[in-house]
């Protein structure tokens, strides 16, 4: 008992929860300006999300692209780079895996780990031009990463109208059934929400990252390179080779989230007008979660249910989408300034101490 | 100072720390590292709230909130790393942040004639039209002293201010330490050099772990004794080796040319070898190209020309994992920056640089079982005081981050060592300790190289003695039969007037 007494006081699980409560708190602040009330819209909330099997298939949903591109920006973040291009790399595994998947015809088990595969590998290399650039002339991996952004969006539209979209249509055609991977008898037993594989590998990748990281010689030398790249170099490491490597695994994860959402959500790929916005979240996403893969997967969960609770904010309390991005903005906001949060945290701490 | 505590999260840095210093006295404080000097100065000079405490300035109590209160007190300091705008004059550099005005330009006139005045006042000697790029180290300490004294300091404190020096310069400074005191200033002098306070200081505090072991007259104490206050044991200074048995060249260098970070050759053709089975200390002024030659031997900078022969193999810009694994072991002068990955824990920064040896490394997985193993026997017999071996390399203090490097670096078993700057900032009983292991290297018939900026430390751990000056040895001599000035003469260049304006 005092053992899980002592996990619930840790800081690093007590920052961020209650960095997420200050949200909440200055959401609904935000929300009684506004003039909406924010009790029923956090009830709502909670009653979009949990309400009907098939609301809640759809949040799982929404929570797996998000895994992959935290898992993306966390990976990055270990070894010291900033990727901000999960976003474009996303959107390559996109294109790569509808285009594995309407090209081809294959056995099933061939063809969908094949698309999967595309993805990741297309996703990954998108990654490492932006690693590239930094080990081989010194650019900022922030600036490159974002702009690679823009470039895979419009590339991926040119893909699509020259190659996979029907004259008129806004979309290309689907992808064959044998690259699908949803999983039909569990979409059916939530009423036909989208559920697919994608959310199993979400995991393993999850899993993936931390053998990586913390058990192999790559994910040493990822790590030194992050940490200090002058010891590192002294060490006889090639920092160069480690930075792109880092963006080349970086870029996998976003690249495979984007290849899932193509084979198991839509199963064909829309003309984009904007970015997905995947990328950019999963940034908060890896913040929220310290940047460790568990934690990924916390902060992905917590970050889907808000975003796809807000269709059940706007639709039960009439509060507009702008002001329930206020809420998860706020949210971030408090992980962000770890400063601000310590200050509320301490007295909690402080109590522990005396109590003991 | 009476009853200054100052407490960081897991340490009381201050402990009840009470001294006096008398007007015009110069007044040293003496501990070891992380004994708590500079947490006590920071306190006084406003950097740092004290928990507990007062502080008195002509027996009124004040209140110290900012350097800006503490300039305004009259209190100055001279940091051990120089605050200057390389690119300014000398008097813009004084009178930044104070500057006289005539409307609204600044009177420059007026300032140099003020910094003229102070600087003869002082006998300090400094050109107040010279570019801070192109003065002396020691000319820019004299800047920084101007600095303070023109914002009417009357207690100067000096952090650490030998330790970039000149012997001669030493002897200049202490001179105009003296000629201060005699104008009614007040010195604080921060040091671990014994001979310092010996040559120059009233009276001293010894400081221990965040308390006052003693406040005394130096004329009734002596370095011994010193020594002994403040590491808590009686020291060893001298270095106890036999004769070197010097045999066949290890490294040899020959005619190395390289540029250094601005361009220019900082390297000009350098050439020497070190034998098995001695210690070649290399001496010479900060920036006359030993970190340069370091990088040069261990690839991490490229040689432009000139040859590295490694037991008579040719490893110029090798890679530095080429070289590490053709039997070079590194010391790097910087330990934070080269030498340890801070947050890795102290198991992993056992095996930087073998970690990917078929000992740790099964098929691309690291066996961390193995690497605690081979970490717990190092950190041992090296005597690390560490928590665990797990606790990161930040959380421990200088002397056993340093004795950690050694221990990786030993182990490898070298035939060559190179130690840069082993012991910068470190206390006597950990500068004991590696002195030590450096002669146990030599002695078990493996070469050592040492460079530092310690003339002590290289008369007395080398056999032989190579001086660089620009980029090149301008002369070799015995270690047994030197002296200070004739090291220190070389390594102005011998023909170079010290302490006289501007360089070139």
């Amino acid at each position: 008992m005092n053992k899980a007494i002592a996990v619930f006081t840790k800081e690093s699980f007590l920052v961020p929860v209650i960095a997420i409560i200050l949200g909440l708190l200055v959401g609904a602040i935000a929300m009684l300006a506004g003039g909406f009330n924010p009790i029923l819209a956090y009830t709502a909330l909670v009653e979009k999300v949990f309400g009907s099997a098939y609301n809640f298939g759809e949040t799982i949903r929404q929570i797996t692209p998000l895994i992959f591109t935290g898992l993306a920006v966390a990976f990055a973040f270990r070894t010291g780079l900033f990727n901000i291009g999960a976003e474009g790399q996303f959107i390559v595994g996109m294109v790569a895996a509808t285009t594995v998947g309407v090209a081809f015809e294959l056995p099933a088990i061939i063809h969908a780990p094949l698309a999967i595969l595309a993805g990741a590998i297309a996703g990954g290399l998108w990654g490492s031009v932006a690693g590239y650039l930094k080990a081989k002339r010194g650019v900022n991996e922030v600036i490159t990463s974002i702009m690679m952004n823009w470039i895979a969006l419009y590339l991926a539209n040119w893909v699509m109208n020259s190659f996979f979209v029907p004259k008129g249509q806004q979309r290309s055609e689907m992808v064959h059934d044998s690259a699908i991977i949803t999983i039909t008898w569990l979409s059916q037993m939530f009423d036909n929400a989208r559920l697919h594989w994608g959310t199993l590998i979400a995991v393993l990748a999850a899993i993936f990252f931390y053998v990586i990281m913390w058990k192999t010689r790559t994910g040493y030398e990822l790590r030194a390179v992050g940490l200090n790249p002058h010891a590192s170099e002294y060490a006889g490491m090639n920092v160069n080779r480690n930075v792109i490597k880092a963006m080349f695994i970086s870029g996998l994860f976003a690249g495979i989230g984007g290849a899932a959402e193509i084979l198991g959500v839509f199963h064909y790929q829309a003309i984009l007008t904007a970015q997905p916005g995947y990328g950019f979240d999963g940034i908060a996403v890896a913040l929220i979660g310290g940047n460790t893969p568990i934690g990924v997967i916390l902060g992905a969960i917590l970050f889907g249910i808000l975003s796809f609770g807000a269709a059940g904010i706007k639709f039960t309390a009439g509060v507009p989408v702008e002001l329930i991005r206020v809420v998860i903005a706020s949210v971030i906001f408090f992980v962000a300034a770890h400063g601000i949060v310590k200050v509320f945290v301490k007295p909690i701490l402080k109590k522990k101490e005396g109590g003991n | 100072m009476r009853g200054i505590t100052k407490r960081f999260p897991g340490i009381v840095a201050n402990d009840n720390i009470s001294f006096s210093v008398k007007k015009g006295e110069i007044h040293a404080l003496l501990g070891e590292n992380g004994a708590g000097k500079s947490t006590l100065m920071n306190v006084l000079f406003g950097l740092y709230q004290p928990e507990e405490g007062e502080i008195l300035i002509n027996e009124k109590p004040v209140k110290i909130t900012s350097p800006n209160v503490a300039n305004e007190l009259g209190i100055g300091m001279v940091h051990q790393h120089f605050m200057l705008v390389e690119t300014f004059t000398v008097t813009e550099n004084i009178v930044l942040g104070n500057e006289p005005k005539s409307g609204l330009q600044i009177d420059i006139k007026k300032a140099v004639k003020a910094v003229e005045e102070l600087s003869n006042q002082y006998g300090l000697k400094v050109d107040p039209n010279a570019k801070i790029e192109q003065i002396s180290v020691g000319m820019q300490q004299r800047v920084e002293i101007l600095k303070t004294l023109y914002r009417g300091a009357d207690i100067l404190i000096f952090d650490e201010p030998t330790a970039v020096l000149t012997p001669q310069e030493i002897n200049e400074l202490i001179e105009i330490m003296q000629s201060l005191v005699k104008e009614g200033k007040t010195i604080i002098l921060i040091t671990h050099k014994l001979k310092e306070i010996m040559a120059v200081c009233d009276s001293v505090t010894i400081i221990r772990r965040g308390k006052v072991i003693d406040s005394l007259k130096v004329k009734d104490t002596n370095p011994d004794d010193l020594a002994a206050k403040m590491v808590g044991r009686e020291v060893n200074f001298s270095v106890d080796k036999q004769e070197a048995q010097p045999k066949g060249p290890i490294l040899q260098v020959e005619n190395v040319v390289t540029r250094g970070n601005r361009g220019v050759n900082a390297l000009n053709g350098i050439s020497f070898e070190v034998r098995s089975g001695e210690i070649l200390g290399i001496a010479g002024v900060d920036g006359n190209g030993q970190s340069e030659l370091i990088e040069v031997l261990t690839g991490l900078r490229k040689a432009d020309s000139g040859r590295v022969l490694l037991n008579g193999k040719d490893i110029t810009n090798h890679t530095p994992r080429d070289i590490s694994e053709s039997g070079l072991s590194h010391i790097p002068e910087d330990r934070h920056k080269r030498g340890l990955v801070l947050d890795f824990t102290m198991s992993e920064n056992m095996v930087l640089e073998t970690y990917f040896h078929p000992t740790f490394n099964k098929n691309g997985f690291l066996d961390y079982a193995a690497i605690d193993k081979h970490a717990a026997k190092l950190i041992e017999e090296f005597d690390v005081r560490t928590p665990s071996i797990h606790t990161p390399a930040r959380a421990l203090s200088g002397g056993n981050q340093q004795k950690a490097i050694i221990a990786r670096e030993v182990d490898k078993n070298p035939d060559l060592l190179i130690a840069a700057q082993p012991t910068r900032g470190l206390d006597v009983g950990a500068i004991e300790f590696i002195h030590r292991r450096l002669v146990d290297q030599r002695d078990k018939g493996k070469a050592v190289l040492m460079l530092s900026l310690e003339l002590d430390e290289i008369i007395n751990v080398s056999d032989r003695i190579a001086v660089i000056y620009e980029g090149k040895i301008v002369g070799i001599v015995d270690a047994k039969s030197t002296t200070e000035q004739e090291l220190g003469l070389m390594m102005s260049g011998g023909n170079r007037k010290q302490g006289g304006g501007t360089d070139e």
